[in-house]
């Protein structure tokens, strides 16, 4: 079974040469400290930056300068500033070639859930709607069960949508799925986990072809 | 015609009742911090609609007009550093527009670029859309979102000349810009008022036209949400 670093180092794999990126708070972020040797990819903050770097030395905070999770960060060599219209235009576009982020619920025609459980939690959408509407490739960064034990990956979502049809491939602590054709095509195994475990923790349809192969962490 | 006024009391005189306000910031970052304190010392204006992608943290920022129960209507897309707010909406008394950050940022680009409302694909198929007309273009699902325009913007920049010039700074640009364009009147407050020609004119992001009101604000607290550091 993977942690959440494993599964950020799992999602790093998928990174590509030259790409833009947006990495959602949680899971997501952890993908950045494992871009692969060789690749320059390029983060974005939805708040208004390209070219995301480290959290600053104590020395160095800056009110003014701060992620999306509102979090203090630094600049790199060839950042740049934009505001909000901007900052979504790129995204609307599809100039920002991957959106990694978390989700409550996903299900097997692509629909995420992630912003809202009625009458308990109400904290808004921010940019997750805007992302998932656009972007080429979305990887959703998740545990394949809640606390309670019960699937994530289900045949329809049961929370109010943060997108439809946009969910391509899910990474879990246990397995590497992707989305195809209103189905969960299953790809990899988590190391130590069998597909009978994996088929126990899906709802949703789950197709399993040829050999599934453990996962190179 | 002078633009320059004395401080955030003076910049305020107009702001009445039931007006529209959009108030720049992410966060705490980049929001107009010496204008919210000088509304929240006058408790008699309420009822205010205010758009803002935050609703600040219990103490500070647009927080505190929620304390005061100054404000009726929020129109933001993240809400969740703020207890205070989520218990008004929860019970009832705070009425909540959650809009999609990009949509909330191009509805103020339109509305202040002339554009009444645009199509755009972010919560299509969600009860974001519902009651909205949609469109497909090209194989793909928009909704048709309104724009926006406030009787009052009020803005935070870096640096401002007397034409009302701005510059901003890091990630505090965010809503600014946009914001700015879409008032009716636009109030900016900058840490540092320079005569005109301090600025370079390459440099300058919002161009004086929409800003008819600027003071220096003195002492910014800018308070951090997330202190992050690495060792």
């Amino acid at each position: 079974m993977l942690d959440k670093h494993g599964i950020a180092k799992r999602i790093a794999q998928e990174l590509e040469d030259g790409w833009y990126v947006n990495l959602g708070i949680g899971i997501p972020t952890l993908v950045a400290n494992y871009i692969p040797n060789g690749i320059d990819v390029t983060l974005q903050s939805e708040n208004g930056l390209l070219g995301m770097g480290p959290f600053p030395k104590d020395s160095e905070v800056d009110a003014d300068l701060i992620n999306a999770g509102k979090q203090t960060i630094t600049t790199m060599p060839g950042s740049v500033f934009f505001d909000s219209s901007d900052s979504f235009a790129m995204i609307r576009a599809g100039k920002v070639q991957l959106t990694v982020l978390g989700a409550m619920e996903v299900d097997q025609s692509g629909d995420i859930a992630n912003w809202k459980i009625p009458g308990k939690m109400v904290k808004g959408m921010g940019g997750a709607m805007d992302l998932v509407a656009s972007a080429e490739n979305i990887i959703v960064a998740m545990m394949h069960t809640n606390r309670a034990g019960e699937s994530k990956l289900l045949k329809k979502c049961t929370l109010p949508l943060t997108g439809v049809n946009c969910v391509k491939k899910i990474i879990t602590n246990l397995a590497a799925l992707d989305v195809i054709d209103g189905k969960f095509i299953l790809k990899e195994r988590a190391p130590g986990i069998s597909i009978d475990e994996i088929k126990d923790a899906t709802e949703g349809e789950l197709v399993i072809e040829g050999d599934i192969p453990e996962m190179k962490i | 015609m002078k633009k320059v006024v004395k401080d955030a009391q003076e910049a305020i005189v107009g702001i009445e009742s039931n007006m529209t306000l959009m108030l720049g910031g992410f966060g705490l970052c980049g929001i107009p911090e010496k204008c919210i304190e000088a509304l929240s010392q006058k408790a008699d204006i309420s009822n205010l609609t205010c758009i803002s992608n935050n609703a600040g943290v219990d103490d500070f920022g647009l927080g505190m007009l929620l304390k005061n129960r100054q404000i009726k209507k929020m129109i933001s897309s993240y809400v969740g550093e703020n207890a205070e707010f989520e218990r008004q909406m929860l019970s009832g008394e705070l009425e909540v527009e959650l809009t999609p950050q990009g949509t909330l940022a191009e509805k103020c680009r339109a509305g202040g670029a002339g554009i009444p409302a645009f199509y755009t694909p972010a919560g299509y198929g969600t009860e974001i859309a519902e009651g909205k007309e949609t469109r497909k273009y090209n194989g793909k699902d928009y909704i048709l979102e309104e724009s926006l325009v406030s009787d009052f913007s009020i803005v935070k920049a870096w640096k401002g000349d007397k034409k009302g010039n701005l510059v901003f700074k890091a990630t505090a640009r965010n809503f600014n810009p946009v914001m700015a364009m879409a008032g009716k009147i636009t109030i900016a407050e900058v840490e540092h008022l320079v005569e005109p020609g301090e600025l370079d004119p390459n440099e300058i992001h919002t161009p004086g036209i929409f800003v008819h009101r600027i003071f220096e604000g003195k002492n910014y607290e800018k308070r951090i949400e997330q202190r992050t550091i690495s060792e």
